[in-house]
């Protein structure tokens, strides 16, 4: 056994020795992982606080994984998951508490001594050098001093120990030619070479096809099963009641529960991270009742579009599509398929290089931004604080963005300062954004309310057209419901809605149709009421026969 | 002002070097031709070199000998740039744009020239300028590692602040020769290959020293650990840190080496192509080094080519002039420049830098990011 190098100072529990993960002789039968055999915690974090600034991250945190169990921590975003993970991952100093690893106290000042420890962390923004092979991403975190690569040796073990895990990972390929699933299963190679015996996965199926996410789920219950202790971060309730066999609830940087699936349920869940009752994220979202829009004429006519990606390849094929009157059409698709580009497009951002659009029956292809959004586009940017609004300005000066060239927000070249505060104050009042007031700067605001902010200045002008790229992402669940509520009553006044978003529950909830787009073409199209996950998953994997599916257009 | 120092020392430097590698004609022969080629229109190709009574044109400098100088003298010329070159390239790879090349540049030329008239010696004078490069270098390493400044901005004035100061401190030697310079040293064996012995292997040590370096940075870049762990901090910087590599030390560490070898190429222009100090003697050759770096993709080799490029451009130029082909001197003294400007304009392209494989973090200072 020596391509796994077991960090000397972690002494193995007491009957932790057969069940060493990694060995080369096939490991004795592991007892059920529901009853840990071992004393000592695997990890035992005490008393941990961090604060960034006047934010306080953790607060006086204790938190627990044994050997051989998944733990679930679960929160809303800001909630302080990442950040208690982050300091077991040794990426953060915490400002007091203490770290037992094994029963031994630890001290983790940077990544190194974590991974020394036997810690190894899969993050939501995967750590992996794209133009590097497996093998040299692998090598990368050897903490070894030689001057050699070795690629060939390592290259073997790899290859040995995706064999054995039945990753299915070529450790000759390069990073960017991978999807988003194998590279997460880069991930979990890497930290198994590096032998680490404590996982943690941030988020780890946010980016996941269903089927994939659904495989994953099934590794982290082996490797619980092998004796690894592993801890699974989410927000995804169901998920977590299916494979976790203790639970963490964090609110606002504070433990508020410890629990088992088998005495909670997906509302107490939803309570305890929340702090109060929630109608949406209890409902199954795929039964929400739609109530019926009469549906007009197409607003948004896609024809034949083509258009280039950010490295200068093709990223949309030909993507033919209609969005009409009080309808929502949902994109579905494993991120990078062209959803981005398409609303790069749609809005003017990005240029067409083949095929046409229209808004209204209005020949609109390759005209600017501006012009688009006069014809009744109004858009709800991927990254908002890169695309929709500026951090550094107040939120009146946000909220004018849009308007501030016609009246009544300005008379001549002067902004009229009074209807721009009752503007703002307005936009404020009617979706409840939370701020000392409309002289703020902007990214003193927690997410959900720049979004919340953001959205309201977009629909101000009742906009013909609602472009929403992933419009609750690293928002809080009160805001999200506030948000598709917004949607549901634009779509209910007879906008059209393109919606555009990985979280498949948010799709089937929101959306009339849907539509999955895989490698800039559209892969299939169904709609919302009734459509199976499954075939949704399928189609984002690229798997399915669109022609048959989709007809000519969709 | 400096500006047009620089182009008459630029040209000044060549002539140098093109009277004492000609070895086609005396420079009376040369300066008479070159007069009377301007009279003479070019209407009989076949002409015969050989005869004795000629007039000069494009038949002459086609001529293998002739050549063959011009590559000898391409290489040794090409020297200052490719340490420069090589040191802003270890910099850049490490994720950190250095803008003071040309004031690093500056400071070791001029601490290699006022050590070697102090000392006696060549070689204490490379050394110093080692040092001198490394230490401006180390200000740029504080600033955009430590504190994390605009790389811009601090390499700018790192390039303005080292003009100025080696301007100031070096009025007292400005024109004094230096007791010892880097001469040629054939090398047995070697330098009698026919064609190659006489354009690599019949140069100055400095000349073989920036040769091995090359070699050494492509092996060291691509083929150890801890060029892997070079390539991952300017191309990933979070990926690194994550998998417990300090990235700040390292990039502050990259920063000082390549400041160094920068000041070795200042060095090599006062103590090897044209020895002694004078002000803004480096003529934008770091500017130029800064552009190839982009040219060469980030590849020790492909730099490499790139300098001996421009040394031939340097080179090249003043013997066309001397050999006669009508061509404006300013317009020949312009060119190194105007291929910069071409290589910068052709290489910013957002498309054009990924295709050719720039480092990903480049010229992005590294924290890590806070979450809740």
């Amino acid at each position: 056994m020596e391509h796994i190098r077991a960090p000397n100072s972690l002494e193995l529990g007491p009957g932790m020795k057969d069940r060493h993960p990694i060995t080369h002789h096939p490991s004795p039968i592991t007892p059920p992982s529901h009853h840990p055999v071992t004393p000592s915690p695997a990890v035992a974090m005490r008393g941990i606080s961090k604060r960034f600034g006047s934010v306080v991250a953790n607060d006086r945190v204790d938190f627990e994984a044994s050997w051989g169990e998944v733990h679930a921590l679960v929160g809303e975003n800001g909630a302080g998951k990442s950040t208690l993970m982050s300091i077991l991952a040794g990426l953060y100093r915490p400002d007091s508490g203490e770290v037992e690893i094994d029963g031994a106290p630890a001290r983790l000042r940077s990544p190194r001594d974590a991974i020394a420890r036997g810690i190894g962390m899969v993050y939501q923004h995967f750590m992996l050098v794209e133009p590097f092979t497996v093998t040299e991403n692998v090598v990368l975190g050897e903490q070894r001093s030689g001057v050699d690569l070795e690629l060939g040796r390592v290259e073997r073990e790899l290859a040995g120990l995706s064999e054995k895990y039945g990753l299915g990972i070529d450790p000759r390929a390069r990073i960017w030619q991978l999807s988003v699933g194998e590279q997460q299963r880069v991930e979990i190679l890497r930290l198994l070479y590096l032998g680490a015996r404590i996982l943690v996965f941030d988020e780890p199926t946010a980016v996941l096809t269903p089927q994939e996410a659904r495989s994953l789920l099934q590794t982290l219950r082996g490797m619980a099963a092998q004796g690894f202790s592993v801890v699974f971060i989410s927000h995804k309730l169901d998920e977590v009641l299916e494979v976790a066999d203790r639970i963490s609830v964090l609110r606002r940087g504070e433990i508020v529960a410890t629990t088992r699936p088998a005495e909670t349920d997906r509302r107490t869940l939803a309570r305890l991270m929340v702090g109060r009752e929630l109608a949406e994220v209890v409902e199954q979202p795929a039964s929400e009742p739609h109530e019926p829009v009469a549906q007009g004429d197409a607003v948004l006519e896609v024809r034949g579009l083509y258009a280039l990606g950010e490295k200068g390849l093709p990223a949309l094929r030909g993507i033919d599509l209609d969005v009409r009157t009080g309808e929502t059409l949902g994109i579905a698709g494993v991120a990078g398929n062209g959803q981005r580009e398409l609303a790069e497009t749609v809005t003017g951002l990005r240029s067409v290089t083949d095929g046409s659009l229209r808004i209204d029956g209005k020949e609109l292809t390759n005209r600017p931004a501006a012009e688009i959004a006069r014809a009744g586009v109004a858009h709800i940017p991927e990254d908002r604080l890169a695309t929709g609004l500026i951090g550094g300005m107040d939120l009146s000066e946000n909220a004018i963005l849009r308007g501030y060239a016609r009246p009544p927000l300005c008379s001549g070249p002067f902004l009229a300062s009074k209807a721009v505060a009752s503007f703002t104050d307005r936009l404020i009042a009617d979706h409840d954004v939370k701020t000392p007031g409309r002289w703020a700067k902007l990214r003193t605001l927690s997410g959900g309310n720049q979004q919340k902010l953001l959205l309201g200045r977009e629909l101000a002008g009742e906009p013909r057209l609602i472009v929403a790229v992933h419009p609750t992402r690293g928002v809080d669940v009160g805001a999200t419901e506030a948000i598709h509520q917004a949607l549901r009553d634009q779509r209910a006044r007879g906008a059209a809605i393109l919606l555009i978003s990985e979280d498949l529950d948010e799709l089937l909830a929101l959306s009339d149709r849907i539509v999955v787009l895989f490698d800039g073409r559209v892969m299939g199209a169904m709609p919302a009421s009734g459509a199976d996950p499954e075939e949704i998953g399928l189609l984002m994997a690229g798997i399915g026969n669109r022609e048959s599916e989709v007809g000519t257009r969709v | 002002m400096l500006c047009i120092a620089g182009l008459k020392n630029w040209s000044g430097a060549s002539a140098n070097r093109a009277t004492e590698a000609s070895p086609l004609r005396s420079d009376k022969q040369a300066s008479r031709s070159a007069h009377d080629s301007r009279l003479t229109t070019h209407d009989s190709p076949c002409r015969l070199s050989v005869l004795p009574s000629r007039r000069l044109d494009m038949t002459d400098i086609l001529t293998p000998a002739f050549l063959i100088s011009v590559l000898a003298a391409a290489v040794a010329a090409g020297t200052a740039i490719l340490f420069a070159c090589l040191g802003e390239l270890i910099t850049e790879r490490a994720g950190v744009l250095n803008l003071g090349i040309e004031g690093i540049m500056l400071v070791g030329a001029l601490s290699g020239a006022g050590a070697c008239i102090w000392s006696g010696s060549a070689w204490v004078g490379a050394v110093v300028a080692l040092a001198a490069g490394a230490s401006m270098a180390a200000v740029h390493a504080l600033l955009c590692v430590g504190l994390r400044a605009n790389q811009v901005v601090s390499g700018l004035a790192l390039t303005i602040f080292g003009a100025g100061l080696s301007a100031f401190l070096g009025r007292d030697i400005v024109g004094v020769p230096p007791p010892s310079a880097f001469r040629r040293i054939d090398i047995p064996v070697l330098a009698e290959i026919p064609v190659l012995g006489r354009i690599l292997f019949q140069q100055s040590a400095l000349v073989y020293i920036s040769i091995a370096l090359v070699v050494f940075l492509w092996w060291y870049i691509y083929r150890t650990r801890a060029g892997l762990r070079l390539r991952a901090i300017g191309e990933r910087p979070e990926a690194a840190d994550a998998m417990g590599i300090d990235v700040a030390r390292l990039r502050a560490l990259y920063v000082i080496a390549g400041g160094a070898l920068a000041g070795l190429g200042g060095a090599a222009i006062s103590l090897g192509t044209n020895p002694g100090w004078t002000e803004g003697m480096t003529a934008g050759r770091g500017w130029i080094a800064v552009a190839l770096v982009i040219f060469a993709a980030w590849n020790p080799a492909r730099a490499a080519v790139g300098a001996y490029l421009f040394g031939g451009v340097e080179a090249g130029q003043f013997r066309l002039q001397t050999a006669g082909v009508d061509i404006s001197p300013f317009f020949l003294n312009m060119l190194p420049y105007l291929f910069t400007i071409l290589v910068l304009v052709l290489s910013t392209r957002e498309a054009t830098r990924r295709l050719l494989g720039a480092p990903a973090a480049l010229g992005r200072a590294y924290v890590r990011e806070d979450r809740g």
